[in-house]
């Protein structure tokens, strides 16, 4: 029996991520330095681990409740406090989700009906435009440009506005860019959006790995919290990508109909991950502060090293990408990262897999030892110099 | 003491080994600005010198020996423990020296070829120091964890998966 005709014709036009390709290429290589993960090279802080086997011990192996342990919704709303001035109720105005990836998810599928067209920013995380089409919508892309430094601007986000558009995705820090966006450039976003009575899906998932500017949370600009939904989550900054755990801030009303689907469909995040970010919100502080100085080395490093090799390659302001233009070597991203994999075992991402925007760019992930990103770049110095 | 002298002595602190090139990329300063706070920190002695953790259980045959001996003593008048303390620790096979609280006074990590030469020194040496009341003398078995570092710690391997988004 062929079975490819029951497959949805939604799921069936999905396109594969093109991540999944290029990372099939370099899991069959050996000695391969990869600048292409996006996740910590950090393993999880040992407190949290630990809190997690001591709350295993004790028995803690059930459901909890379907927005998550309430402790630990308190917790995430006293940060949210503490860290960027956000006030949310942990009854009506939280939920604990399986990652980030869940949270947007459900978000989207909470908001989107039939025909609503959602603003994404590219190059962007590959997830967006998928869910957005999985929830039933339409995705408008916007891409930013090198010349912005990849930051949106507000023009583009008027442009991109139709009577159809309900929602616009934010990700500040962005994955792949690094771009960050300081207050006066999100206040300036948050004119067009209320002037045009946008929801707001806020990923602010790398929100803690910023280097120099201070951050400002969307939902804490001036009327912006009763229209967005903040989306957040313990993989990056706590290190803990593993442990699938994530959350989502915002108006009741939302986050209940949010708790929903969740209840239907995942009945609850983890317990156990729930035990472990119970211990990183209470004592999690000086481990993430940590990682976040070591990171901002790796960045210094990175993008100073990128641009004496010839790929130039703007600072950015956050999480833990760079983002180096590639077009001086006449190849395009997929070429220059499948080359670059082939002569000297270095994985990149090409650019292109985050949206039309990203070709002439590739990203460099910096959660890597400096010894990996000297030997790293390194490589990609003899490499570079060979077509240059 | 300044944010950035903080964040060169984390830096250094972890590999001494760090060419000044290399710290000057990380933090985002000229090399010149680097090797001058590195001359000044050397200067007012924050920073006491460069060493290099060794297992040298790797390369000699025989391993190296260390003792933690607890040493009970009586201050002296007016110097209090620091005369006594300054007694032991000029001694070569003496690697450090703690005054401590509770019930012992000086805590003195020595190290030796065997246990015989580690047990001479204490009869001869330590023992045998007018203000030492008594001295006992635990010896290391294994050492699983030093200055922060763990030994033995094969298990460094990259978990992650090549690319991931
Ligand atoms: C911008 C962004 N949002 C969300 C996620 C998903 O994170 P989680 O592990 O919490 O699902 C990622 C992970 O790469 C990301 O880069």
């Amino acid at each position: 029996m062929k079975t490819t005709s029951y497959i949805s014709r939604q799921v069936e036009n999905l396109k594969p991520s093109g991540i999944r390709r290029f990372f099939d290429l370099a899991a069959q290589m050996d000695d391969v330095i990869s600048l292409g993960v996006g996740e910590p090279d950090f393993v999880t802080p040992w407190n949290f681990i630990e809190q997690s086997f001591h709350a295993l011990e004790q028995g803690y192996t059930s459901y909890t409740e379907n927005a998550g342990m309430i402790e630990l919704r308190e917790e995430i709303s006293n940060y949210l406090s503490g860290s960027f001035q956000l006030d949310y109720d942990p009854n009506e105005q939280l939920v604990v989700t399986v990652g980030a990836s869940q949270a947007i998810d459900l978000a989207l599928r909470t908001v989107v009906e039939p025909g609503d067209e959602v603003i994404v920013v590219e190059p962007s995380f590959v997830a967006y435009v998928p869910i957005v089409s999985l929830a039933g919508g339409t995705p408008v892309t916007i891409q930013t440009k090198a010349e912005d430094d990849f930051k949106l601007k507000p023009e583009q986000v008027k442009e991109a506005i139709t009577p159809k558009t309900k929602a616009i995705m934010l990700c500040n820090p962005n994955n792949p860019t690094g771009t960050f966006l300081n207050k006066e450039e999100l206040q300036q976003l948050a004119k067009v959006i209320e002037k045009n009575d946008l929801l707001v899906l806020s990923d602010e998932i790398y929100a803690e790995l910023t280097y120099d500017d201070n951050y400002t949370s969307f939902p804490s600009i001036e009327k912006m919290k009763e229209r967005t939904i903040l989306i957040s989550g313990f993989s990056k900054a706590f290190a803990m990508t593993g442990w699938r755990l994530g959350y989502a801030a915002g108006p009741a009303d939302i986050i209940a109909a949010m708790v929903k689907i969740h209840q239907y469909t995942m009945m609850c995040a983890p317990t156990m991950a729930q035990h472990a970010a119970l211990e990183a919100m209470k004592n999690g502080r000086q481990s993430v502060q940590e990682m976040t100085e070591s990171y901002k080395q790796r960045r210094n490093f990175i993008v100073s090293s990128l641009n004496e090799i010839g790929l130039s390659c703007p600072n950015p302001g956050g999480a833990f990408y760079a983002f180096p233009s590639i077009k001086e070597t006449g190849l395009s991203s997929a070429e220059f990262a499948e080359q670059l994999l082939q002569e000297e075992q270095v994985a990149v991402v090409p650019g292109e897999v985050f949206g039309s925007g990203g070709e002439g760019y590739v990203r460099c992930s910096y959660a890597t030892s400096i010894k990996q990103l000297d030997e790293a770049m390194e490589r990609m110095k003899r490499f570079v110099e060979k077509r240059l | 003491m300044k944010e950035i002298e903080v964040e060169l002595l984390k830096l250094i602190e972890k590999n001494a080994n760090l060419k000044v090139e290399k710290i000057a990329k990380l933090m985002g300063k000229s090399i010149d600005e680097v090797s001058e706070l590195l001359r000044d920190l050397e200067e007012k002695k924050a920073i006491l010198g460069y060493s290099t953790l060794i297992d040298w259980a790797k390369v000699l045959d025989t391993e190296e020996v260390t003792a933690m001996v607890d040493v009970k003593v009586t201050p002296a008048r007016g110097v209090g423990f620091d005369k006594v303390a300054e007694r032991i620790y000029r001694f070569p096979e003496v690697k450090a020296v703690y005054l401590m609280s509770g019930a012992y006074d000086l805590s003195v990590s020595v190290k030796g070829k065997t246990m015989t030469e580690i047990g001479k020194f204490i009869s001869e040496k330590l023992s045998a120091l007018d203000s030492v009341l008594s001295t006992t003398t635990h010896f290391v078995l294994k050492r699983y964890k030093h200055d922060g570092i763990i030994l033995h710690d094969d298990d460094d391997d990259d978990k992650r998966i090549v690319v991931s988004p």
